[in-house]
């Protein structure tokens, strides 16, 4: 069954089992990008998920746009729609190739070098210029309409990769029942296994060897089995972040199924069999399409039966590539030369080679290479220690492969924090000592040969159960035939200089950038790195690091290991934003907290604000009215009849013990001992450095028992500090400490005639001034529910607050509503709260106070009792600074024009007009239009404010500095005669 | 003045119903053999903080002193919360509040939370979507019970059965706990 | 994230805690009688040392305790966890030492990729 999908609009036919690229390779389309940088013709590179160049788009045609995809990862499915990038107005024919010619515009450096000065053309010239010419996909301009899925996994162990060595390590590993999680980035478990043609393990085919393993594997039930899944990221204590493609790969997917699961998954051990990494040759025109690791070549003949070429010449330093000439010439790719830079080739497969009858040269390499949008012709030749070029020849080929041998992949090591260690042998860094609880096994860690890597993967698997607490005997070895076997390592050439050889396929960077960057001084490899952006493209460098490194190190005369490897670091392939995001998008990206009251209010046309995670309610516009409209009647109809406030949102703490009055004492600066049951205080607590921290009321129940609130906002805080104080420095204390924020639903009723609301609704209890004074607190029940009652007043009205369980608390709502009504009274929010309270005085912590404010600052220096010999903060409040002349104090201010409302922040200053250095007197923290006062009021904190009543200051706004009034921050009522009535 | 309060815990709350609504959308959520999600019973739910011998004796059942351990008796449950705080759960109308317990506190949080039931093979790894413990079986027995984090909330979670868990939760963020499983149920 | 060995409930995730400061600061038992400098220093000096810290952690959403633990600030490792109100366990290196600088901005470990 055949699949149709299209690239660039035109329409192909694929296999089940292909990746774009394969796909595309078959249907005989070799260009598939643009670069970078120079936006010259790319091909592919690669055959997985290192590859640089083949970055395509696909589009899934409802909104779901992805960039930046891998050809060589994307898997056909019948109507994928994929587009090349980088490109205008075609991939064909690009207009701005024309940077190609302008090279040496572009070198090492150039945007640091080149845009220096006029520094105002950078934004408006040359940034615009070079990001519509240089940059890889077009991101997505709509919200990601898929959805994500994550999920926490735990496991003993952890095997990343499924080839030989990986596999082997999964079967070992889960012998002895250990839970055992093996992920493949691929399709398919079997890694290298899948374009093996020629090996025979235990007498299977490769093929059929992996899917008996991993039929083992499926049979054991503590195993999970993830493939589409990239190990990308190493976090603390063996933490793996996995992201698992659940969808991309379907046709038509089921629109339920999140797109992408992360996985967060906490390992005992972790085996990372991670492989190896072809590394690309360097010399001029090794980019041209068509110029292709020797490896990626090979594995698109046997595994996807798509031949990369008719003509092949393989270029290489290590012995690989000879299999890779075999196995092609076996699909039917006439190899023309193999031409080997080293001056002897003696192995197995070199032999192989020549007995095939193709023709190997030794001491040969490739010069340049010649084609419009594709090879046509390869130039060979011999060096000579003199640098002369010898007995050049013009080979005709349509594909050229290469090798310069093997790079183990040590990103998940080095972000494990592993050390490297430098083999010169193979030239490569291998893993040295671990700092996690990881091994590494096969070729990531320079075990190459079939059988030896299957025999390190086991060994790595049961030790890595043993170690997470496991049985684990060592499985029987493997057999195996006809696998490749030698020549794995391959010291690189030293090469003469040359000109724009390709060293960072993806970020356009060539051998001639670096060696530039060392000339100008850039010696440490992170300097050249970030000086030429080697490395630093989203394939991170996967062929290109090492090269790089050879590069520079040779330039210096260095060894590799003293020039440094640059750092590590997650993701190992780009991860979408979306799967990290998971679930935390729209109505779960936080908790909302609702009250219990909030349905009453959201069917009242209730407007909502955000307090913290909470929605309260901040007005109940009636008709036609504007915020400012209805805060006005709200606080209206408050100061003349009666309000109903949901303050469902306080912070509530009961307080219980024996010591429960002394532990108050030390808490906070007000007196506790004397309080009697039934009575409430209005409390304020200090952190330790004297400055207000929280402020609430707190009513005593009983002896040994305190209800205390602090603010919406404080709550989490407040609670912990006590603990703290209680768990830590005064454990004798029989106290304990109960959350009852949820508990309790708090219905604020404030107005003269709040009183008359509750009276007939209380059960019979007595709520007249002499039973119930201001302060003070009863218990009862309110329409046949258990109530605490507190009088108190965030209005300055008479007001009560009526708590109650919360499951019982839309009824209580309704019934004090009604009543509310009845009385010619209304609802009223949080922003009428604001208003009311300001228009007495009544600070907010964190609006008034800032952690810098002290109670003397905000006028509230009555509060402490200065007998007590500690509290919380009090030695803090001795220091000279905490009293000295000059600190900002609390005060009211009346603007000039009785209709201006300040912006909250506005600086005060002493003049009208303000230039530059002028000292800030203080600032606005609190300001409101007329509500019931007849002119706009604010509060602010100001030097020397209570010395300053009367006086005239300045509120410098935008619009010019508006005069205001300095005054006592209460406007109305000093007397509290409204408050005790 | 009285010397003390009427101690509002006396008051048999459990014979009023609750009126208001559980703050999610409360219907059974069924995935075919593989998860149920429901609204726990109603419960009564005291907090107990203090002296666990006391505590066991006014309210006859020996409290847990075995950290993360949850015990039933007497159809009721005490979860270990803490080294000196217990989360009893009962029936309405079974548990008789105590007045005053000599060293110990008593509060009563039969409204601060509500609680949930996840039933069915898949509980554990629905969990998983937001609970960073391990939930294997090895790891988190039959009996435990903690306080964790799901998500962005905490939770008290239970394991009642190898594939059943009660969890409970703060109610205003039942909602969200309830929305999170909803969304993670499908796997 | 982090595994955090809770001294009562075991080893448990980083989310279920909080951070809570430099250990063994006791308060004074009679802040009266400090001086301001003494004050200043209780409140404020720290010794932030790269290497080995005792310092205290709250196991907020799991047994709600304050506990001490010793933590490599380099290696991000836990070395112990021990109760509140008991002395750091013997055998645990002590706390910085003359000669372990203050940590500094750590190329290495805080350089951009
Ligand atoms: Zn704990």
């Amino acid at each position: 069954m055949s699949l149709r999908f299209s690239f660039d609009g035109r329409s192909y036919l694929g296999e089940p089992g292909d990746t774009l690229a394969s796909a595309l390779l078959a249907n005989g389309v070799r260009l598939l990008g643009r670069s970078f940088k120079y936006h010259r013709p790319r091909g592919l590179l690669a055959a997985g998920s290192e590859e640089p160049n083949a970055l395509v788009e696909v589009d899934r045609g409802y909104g779901a746009r992805t960039p930046n995809l891998r050809a060589t990862q994307v898997e056909v499915y019948d109507g994928l729609v994929a587009r090349s990038q980088n490109r205008f107005p075609s991939l064909g024919f690009d207009l701005q190739a024309v940077n190609d010619l302008a090279a040496p515009l572009l070198s090492a450096g150039f945007y640091y070098k080149t845009f220096m000065a006029p520094r105002g053309a950078w934004a408006k010239l040359y940034e615009p210029l070079i990001r519509r010419a240089a940059g890889l996909g077009r991101a997505p301009d709509v919200a990601d309409p898929d959805h994500y899925a994550s999920r926490y996994a735990h496991c003993d162990v952890l095997v990343i990769g499924s080839g030989p060595a990986g596999l082997a390590a999964a079967v070992a590993a889960s012998a002895g029942g250990a839970r055992v999680i093996l992920c493949d980035e691929q399709p398919r478990f079997g890694g290298s296994l899948l374009a093996d043609r020629s090996a025979r393990i235990d007498g299977l085919a490769a093929p059929d060897w992996v899917a008996a393993q991993v039929g083992v594997l499926a049979s054991r039930p503590e195993v999970t089995l993830l493939t589409r899944t990239t190990a990308f990221g190493w976090y603390p204590d063996n933490m793996v972040g996995l992201a698992q493609r659940l969808t991309d790969h379907l046709p038509e997917p089921d629109p339920t199924l999140p797109r992408e699961r992360l996985w967060q998954v906490r390992a005992k051990q972790v085996v990372i069999a991670a492989g190896a990494i072809e590394r690309p040759l360097v010399f001029p025109g090794n980019d041209r399409p068509g110029v292709m690791l020797a490896d990626a070549a090979r594995t698109f003949a046997v595994r996807y039966n798509a031949a990369p070429g008719q003509r092949a010449v393989i270029a290489t330093t290590s012995d690989t590539a000879y299999r890779a000439a075999l196995d092609l010439q076996a699909c039917g790719v006439e190899v023309a030369l193999i031409a080997d830079a080293r001056l002897r080739a003696d192995g197995p497969l070199p032999a192989a080679a020549r007995a095939a009858g193709i023709r190997v040269e030794t001491g040969m390499r490739v010069l340049a290479t010649r084609g419009r949008r594709g090879i046509r012709v390869a130039i060979m030749g011999r060096i000579d220690l003199d640098g002369r070029v010898r007995n050049r020849e013009w080979v005709r080929c349509s594909l050229l492969g290469m090798s310069g041998g093997w790079t183990p992949s040590l990103h998940l090591f080095s972000q494990s924090r592993g050390e490297l260690r430098f083999d010169p042998a193979s030239e490569t860094f291998l893993p040295g000592a671990s700092a996690a609880a990881e091994r590494s096994a096969g070729s990531c860690r320079g075990v190459h040969g079939l059988d030896d890597a299957l025999a390190d993967g086991a060994m790595a698997g049961s030790a890595a159960a043993h170690d997470s607490g496991f049985d684990a005997a060592l499985p029987a070895p493997c057999h195996v035939e006809g696998a490749a076997q030698a020549g794995w390592t391959s010291p690189v050439p030293a090469r003469r200089k040359q000109r724009r050889a390709f060293v960072d396929f993806q970020n356009d960077v060539t051998s001639k950038d670096l060696l530039l960057a060392t000339q100008e001084g850039f010696h440490s490899i992170e300097h050249v790195k970030r000086y030429t952006t080697t490395g630093m493209a989203t394939d991170q460098g996967k062929t290109s690091n090492m090269n790089a490194l050879s590069i520079v190190a040779a330039e210096l005369g260095r060894p590799v290991p003293a020039v440094g490897l640059t750092t590590f670091r997650p993701p190992y392939t780009p991860v979408t934003f979306g799967t990290l995001a998971g679930y935390s998008r729209g109505v779960l990206f936080d908790p909302v907290r609702t009250t219990p009251v909030h349905g009453w209010a959201a069917a009242h046309k209730a407007v909502f604000e955000d307090v913290g995670l909470w929605k309260r309610a901040r007005y109940f516009p009636r008709g036609d009215e504007d915020m400012h409209q209805a805060v006005a009647r709200e606080c209206r109809t408050v100061r003349s009849a009666v309000g109903l406030f949901d303050a469902s949102t306080l912070g509530k703490i009961e307080i219980i013990g024996a010591d429960a009055a002394e532990f108050m004492n030390r808490m906070y600066v007000n007196a506790w001992t004397k309080l009697a049951p039934g009575r409430c205080r209005y409390g304020l607590m200090l952190g330790e450095n004297g400055f207000l921290m929280d402020d609430g009321v707190a009513g005593r129940l009983a002896p040994d028992r305190f209800h205390v609130t602090t603010t919406t906002g404080g709550a989490p805080r407040v609670l912990a500090q006590m603990e703290d104080y209680l768990q830590t420095e005064w454990p004798e204390l029989q106290v304990w400490l109960t959350s009852v924020t949820e508990q309790w639903a708090v219905l604020a009723v404030q107005g003269p005639r709040a009183r008359d609301v509750l009276a007939p609704l209380v059960d019979g209890m007595d709520i007249e001034a002499a039973a119930m004074p201001h302060m003070s607190v009863a218990v009862g029940s309110i329409v046949g529910v258990p109530m605490r009652l507190f009088r108190v007043s965030f209005t300055g009205e008479l007001g009560f607050e009526v708590n109650v369980p919360a499951g019982h608390a839309q009824a209580v709502w309704e019934a004090v509503h009604a009543r509310v009504e009845a009385l010619g009274g209304c609802v009223y929010g949080t922003e009428a709260m604001h208003v009311l309270r300001a228009e007495k005085g009544y600070i907010i912590v964190g609006q008034e106070s800032d952690g810098t404010a002290t109670l003397g600052d905000l006028g509230l220096g009555w509060a402490i009792a200065k007998a007590k010999r500690d509290f919380v903060g009090k030695r803090s409040l001795d220091r000279a600074d905490m009293t000295a002349v000059g600190r900002r104090q609390l005060v009211g201010l009346l603007t000039a024009d009785p209709a201006c409302v300040l912006d909250e922040g506005a600086q005060l200053t002493e003049a009208a007009a303000a230039p530059v250095g002028t000292r800030s007197l203080g600032h606005v923290t609190s300001s409101y239009g007329e509500a019931t006062l007849g002119h706009s009021i604010a509060l602010a904190m100001l030097a020397d404010g209570r010395a300053r009543l009367g006086e005239t200051v300045y509120a410098q706004r935008p619009e010019g500095a508006m005069p205001v009034r300095v005054v006592d921050p209460v406007f109305l009522d000093p007397k509290g005669v409204r408050l005790n009535a | 003045m009285p010397d003390t309060l009427t101690p509002d815990r006396l008051q048999p709350r459990d014979a009023l119903p609750i009126l208001f609504e559980l703050p999610y959308d409360a219907r059974p959520l069924v995935v075919p053999g593989r998860l149920l999600l429901h609204p726990a019973p109603d419960l009564a739910r005291l907090v107990l903080r203090g002296d666990a011998s006391a505590l066991g004796v006014a309210f006859s059942l020996e409290l847990p002193t075995q950290p993360c351990r949850a015990v039933e008796a007497n159809g009721r449950s005490a979860l270990w919360l803490g080294p000196d705080e217990w989360l009893l759960l009962a029936s309405p109308g079974t548990l008789v509040p105590t007045v005053s317990v000599p060293g110990a506190a008593v509060v009563d949080a039969g409204h601060r939370q509500v609680g949930l039931i996840l039933e069915g093979p898949s509980a554990p790894d629905v969990l998983a979507a937001g609970c960073p413990l391990d939930l294997h079986p090895t790891a988190f027995p039959v009996g435990m019970c903690t306080r964790t984090v799901f998500g962005k909330a905490e939770i008290v979670l239970w394991r009642q059965d190898n594939a059943r868990f009660h969890v409970e939760v703060w109610r205003s963020f039942a909602a969200y706990v309830h929305g999170l499983l909803e969304r993670a149920a499908p796997l | 994230m982090l595994l955090i060995p809770c001294p009562i409930c075991g080893i448990r995730p980083e989310a279920e805690f909080t951070y809570a400061g430099e250990a063994h600061i006791a308060r004074p038992a009679e802040p009266a009688s400090l001086d301001d400098h003494a004050w200043g220093e209780f409140l404020y000096a720290r010794t932030n040392p790269k290497g080995d810290h005792a310092e205290r952690w709250r196991h907020t959403h799991g047994c709600g305790r304050f506990f001490n633990a010793v933590r490599n600030t380099h290696t991000d490792r836990f070395i112990t966890s021990y109760l509140a109100g008991t002395a750091r366990p013997h055998g645990t290196p002590s706390a910085a030492s003359p000669d372990a600088p203050a940590m500094r901005n750590d190329t290495e470990q805080w350089g951009q990729a």
